[in-house]
C-alpha cells in the first residue's frame, strides 16, 4: 500500500482527475476548433496543449512517442483540402477536378493544424485513464444508469478475446488448407463465424454478472466513491483559457474563420 | 470473517428442464435433497444436466425462451429467484466470468449488486482474497493471474457475497495439476470457515473424494444411479458409474499397447524460441525430435508458452530464432520450414487440434466438418460415406450428424476437433489439450484414437495437463518451462 502511495506523490496531477471531467475538458478543447477554420487559432491552441503536456505526465520525448503518427495522419486530411477545396485567390496549378489555389493552402494547412489540436488533447488525457474509475465516474459524478455502464465496461473488455479469437481462426484455416489465396475472400465467412463468438461471450458474462447479483432488485452500492475536486475545476479553467486564448489571437490577428462563411 | 454463516439447504422436487429447441429433457425428473452444510460432489456424463441443476439453484437458467421447467427447485424452502445471493456459482472457464479489469473491484462486484454498504465491502474483500490464498495486490489487473489464480479469484468474488451455498461447475477443468490443487485447498479452507453447502460438479473425483461427505451420480439420460457416501457409491457397483463416465479412482482406463517403430524423425527443432509476434519470446532454447509412430507429449504449467510452442512446431507461426527443420520424408519437395510451406502444403503433412475447438469448425453440420478433410484426400461415394458413419459411431455423435458443430456440448466438441484432423491422417499430429473435458468414456475414445494415429506411423505431439493422458500414452516427455525446457524419453 505504501508503494501505492509513493507512486501517487509522484505521478502528475492529472492522474487525480475524475475521468468524467477529462471528458468535458476534451469537449472544451475540441469544440471551438470544429466549429472554426483558420491558421492561427489551431497554430496557438497546439502550442498551448504541448505547453501543458507535462502537467499530464507528457513531457516532449513522451509526447513525441505518443503522437508520432499524426505526422502522416494529419498531412493525409490536409491533402484533400489542397486538391479539392473551393478555389479562390492566385492559382497555382489546375488538373481537371483539381485546383491548388492560395485559398486551398491555406485551408491544408488549417486542416492539417486542426488534426493536431484535436488529437494531442485526446492523447494526453486519456493515457492511462482506468476503466474502473471512468465507469465509477459515469454512475456517480454523471449519474448514468449503473446496468449501462457497467453492461457497456464489461463488454468492452472482451474485445481483447475477440482479436484472440480472430486470430485463432486465421491459423486454423490456414491448419486446414484454406489459407492460401486472398484473405479479402474469407473476411465475410470469418466475420460471420466471429459474430457467434460475440454472442455466445456476451452470454456468458451476462450470465456470470447475473449469477453475482447483477440487475437485482433492490439498490447497488458503490466499493469507490468517485467525486469532483479543485483539481477537477482547475483542468476546466485552464482548457477553457487555452481555447479563450486561441481564439482571442486569432481574432485580433485578423484571421478568426467560422467554418461555412 | 467473523460471521456465523450456517449452510442454505438445496432441493429439487420432480424437477426437469428441457432446452428451447430440443424434444428431450436435460433433466427428466429429479428428487434430491442436501442438507445444510452438506458437501456433495455431483458426477456423470457429459450432457447429463449437471450444469443445468446448479444454474437451476443459482437462478440463472433463462427464461422461457432459453428452455422449459416443470417440477420446483427450493433454496432454504425457496424460490432460487427469491433468495439471489444466498447460492454463489463458479463457472468452469474463469475468462468468461470476470466482470472488472481489477482485482480489488472484481471481488467487491458482488458486494455491490448486493447492496453493502462500502465501509463494509473492502475488509470483505481482503478477508476473501486471504481466504482463498490469493496474495497479490488490490490493483492487479485481472487478465494477468494465471488460470489457477482467476479460479480462486472467482471463489473469492462469491465468498465475499457470503453465500450460504457454493455451486461449482468442473472449477478445475482448464487447469495444471498445481492450479488445480489449489483451487480444491481453497474451497476446502473456505467451507471449513464458513460451514457453507458445497455442491461441485466434476468429472475427475480423486481430487475432491477426500473433501466430500456424499457422492450423487447421474446417467447420461439425467437420472440419478448413485448416492451416498464416497466410499459406499464407489464400492457399490462402479460399473454402473463407469458406464456414466465417472472416474472412479482405482479404475484407470489403459490404452491398447503400442510398440513405436524404428526412430524416423519427421520434424527437428533446435535451440527454438518461440513467442508471438511483437512479444518477447515466452519459451526459449526448445530442441527435441518428433519422430514418426511416437507421442511427445509437452507438459507445463498454465501461461509457460506450450500453445506457443506447438502452434510453431504446426508451422503457424513464426519462431523467434532458432530452428525447426522438417526431414526429407516430410517435407517432400516442399522446402524444409514449414512456417513458409502453402496452406495446401501444410494439410497434408501437419495438422493441428486447437485448444478451442469452435476456433477450427468450418461447416455447419458435424457431418460435414468429418468429410471435409477426407474429401480433400480425394474419397467419394460410399467409401466416404462408410468411413463417416463409423467414425461418428466411436465418437458417440452418430445422432447428432446432422446439428451444428456449435451447437454440441463441450465434450463433444472436442472429440469432433480432435477427429476431423485425425481422419486425413497427416505425418505430423499437434493437439492441444486433446481430452479436455471428457468423461471417462470420451477420455478412452480419444486416447485411443491418438495411439491408432500413432500406431499407424504418425508422429503426434500432444500439449496436456492431464496426467492419465500423458500416462497413458506418451513416449517422450518435453517439460515446458521459462527456466529450461527438459526432454525426457518415456518409452523406447
Amino acid at each position: 500500500m505504501s508503494s501505492a502511495r509513493a507512486a501517487r506523490v509522484s505521478s502528475p496531477p492529472l492522474n487525480t482527475v475524475n475521468p468524467v471531467t477529462k471528458l468535458c475538458a476534451l469537449v472544451v478543447l475540441s469544440l471551438p476548433l470544429l466549429l472554426t477554420i483558420d491558421i492561427v487559432s489551431a497554430s496557438v491552441a497546439v502550442v498551448l496543449i504541448v505547453l501543458a503536456s507535462p502537467l499530464a505526465g507528457f513531457g516532449p520525448v513522451r509526447l513525441a512517442r505518443r503522437a508520432w503518427p499524426l505526422l502522416i495522419i494529419a498531412p493525409i486530411a490536409g491533402i484533400s483540402m489542397l486538391l479539392y477545396a473551393k478555389p479562390g485567390g492566385q492559382i497555382f496549378w489546375s488538373f481537371g477536378l483539381i485546383n491548388i489555389s492560395e485559398s486551398s493552402v491555406t485551408l491544408a494547412v488549417a486542416v492539417t493544424l486542426r488534426a493536431f489540436a484535436l488529437a494531442l488533447p485526446a492523447i494526453v488525457l486519456f493515457a492511462g485513464i482506468d476503466p474502473t474509475e471512468t465507469a465509477y465516474g459515469l454512475i456517480q459524478v454523471a449519474h448514468l444508469p449503473d446496468r449501462f455502464v457497467l453492461g457497456t465496461f464489461a463488454g468492452a473488455r472482451l474485445v481483447s478475446l475477440f482479436l484472440e479469437d480472430w486470430r485463432s481462426m486465421e491459423l486454423s484455416r490456414r491448419a486446414r488448407g484454406l489459407g492460401d489465396g486472398s484473405r479479402l475472400r474469407r473476411l465475410p465467412a470469418m466475420a460471420f463465424v466471429l459474430l457467434v463468438f460475440a454472442m455466445r461471450r456476451g452470454s456468458a458474462l451476462a450470465t456470470a454478472m447475473e449469477a453475482r447479483g447483477f440487475g437485482a432488485p433492490g439498490k447497488r452500492s458503490h466499493a469507490r466513491t468517485s467525486r469532483l475536486g479543485w483539481i477537477d475545476l482547475a483542468l476546466l479553467v485552464g482548457c477553457v483559457l487555452i481555447m479563450a486564448i486561441a481564439i482571442s489571437v486569432a481574432v485580433v490577428a485578423g484571421t478568426f474563420r467560422v467554418v461555412g462563411s | 470473517m467473523s460471521v456465523a454463516q450456517q449452510g442454505a439447504r438445496l432441493e429439487a422436487r420432480a424437477w426437469g428442464w428441457r432446452h428451447a429447441g430440443r424434444s428431450a429433457w436435460a433433466l427428466p425428473e429429479l428428487d434430491l435433497a442436501i442438507e445444510p452444510g452438506e458437501r456433495v460432489l455431483l458426477a456423470g456424463a457429459s450432457g447429463a444436466g449437471k450444469s443445468t441443476l446448479l444454474r437451476g439453484f443459482a437462478s440463472v437458467l433463462g427464461g422461457q425462451d432459453e428452455g422449459e421447467q416443470r417440477g420446483e427447485l427450493l433454496v432454504d424452502g425457496m424460490q432460487p429467484e427469491l433468495v439471489r445471493g444466498r447460492v454463489g456459482l463458479v463457472l468452469q472457464d474463469p475468462d468468461t466470468q470476470i466482470v472488472c479489469d481489477r482485482v480489488g473491484d472484481e471481488v467487491a462486484f458482488g458486494c455491490e449488486n448486493l447492496g453493502v454498504a462500502p465501509e463494509e465491502i473492502w475488509p470483505r474483500v481482503e478477508a476473501a482474497l486471504s481466504d482463498v490464498g490469493l496474495a497479490v495486490p488490490l490493483s492487479q489487473h485481472t487478465g494477468q493471474l494465471s488460470g489457477g489464480q482467476k479460479q480462486r479469484l472467482a471463489l473469492a468474488s462469491l465468498l465475499a457475497m457470503q453465500p450460504s451455498a457454493f455451486l461449482l461447475d468442473e472449477p478445475t477443468a482448464n487447469l495444471d495439476p498445481s492450479g488445480a490443487r489449489s483451487v480444491r485447498d481453497a474451497v476446502e479452507r473456505v467451507l471449513d470457515r464458513t460451514g457453507a453447502t458445497l455442491l461441485v460438479v466434476e468429472h475427475r473425483v480423486e481430487l475432491w473424494a477426500d473433501l466430500v461427505d456424499r457422492v450423487i451420480v447421474l446417467d447420461s439420460a439425467g437420472r440419478l444411479v448413485g448416492d451416498g457416501s464416497p466410499k459406499a457409491v464407489f464400492a457399490a457397483d462402479f460399473q454402473v458409474l463407469l458406464d456414466a463416465g465417472v472416474w472412479v479412482p482405482g479404475h484407470t482406463p489403459s490404452t491398447s499397447a503400442r510398440r513405436p517403430g524404428p526412430a524416423q524423425t519427421l520434424l527437428a527443432a533446435r535451440e527454438l524460441a518461440v513467442g508471438r509476434r511483437s512479444t518477447p519470446p515466452v519459451l526459449d532454447d526448445v530442441s527435441f525430435d518428433i519422430q514418426a509412430g511416437k507421442i511427445t507429449a509437452i507438459v507445463g504449467n498454465n501461461g509457460v508458452g506450450k500453445t506457443t510452442l506447438s502452434l510453431t512446431l504446426a508451422g503457424l507461426l513464426a519462431q523467434k530464432s532458432g530452428t525447426l527443420r522438417a526431414a526429407l520424408e516430410l517435407a517432400r519437395g516442399a522446402g524444409d520450414s514449414p512456417i513458409r510451406w502453402k496452406s495446401k502444403e501444410l494439410l497434408t503433412r501437419v495438422g493441428m487440434v486447437f485448444q478451442e475447438p469452435e476456433h477450427q469448425f468450418l461447416t455447419s453440420t458435424v457431418r460435414a466438418e468429418v468429410e471435409l478433410g477426407l474429401r480433400a484426400l480425394g474419397i467419394r461415394g460410399a467409401e466416404l460415406t462408410d468411413r463417416v458413419t463409423q467414425l461418428l459411431g466411436v465418437l458417440g455423435l452418430a445422432d447428432l450428424a446432422s446439428c451444428n458443430p456449435f451447437t454440441l456440448s463441450g465434450g463433444q466438441k472436442r472429440r469432433l476437433s480432435v477427429a476431423t484432423v485425425l481422419v486425413t491422417a497427416p505425418q505430423v499430429i499437434v493437439l492441444d489439450e486433446p481430452t479436455f473435458g471428457q468423461d471417462r468414456n470420451g477420455w478412452i475414445v480419444l486416447a485411443e484414437l491418438v495411439a491408432q494415429a500413432a500406431r499407424d506411423g504418425s508422429a503426434v505431439v500432444a500439449v496436456s495437463h492431464d496426467e492419465q493422458f500423458v500416462a497413458s500414452v506418451a513416449d517422450v516427455i518435453v517439460v515446458a518451462d521459462a527456466g529450461g525446457t527438459k526432454v525426457r524419453e518415456v518409452r523406447s
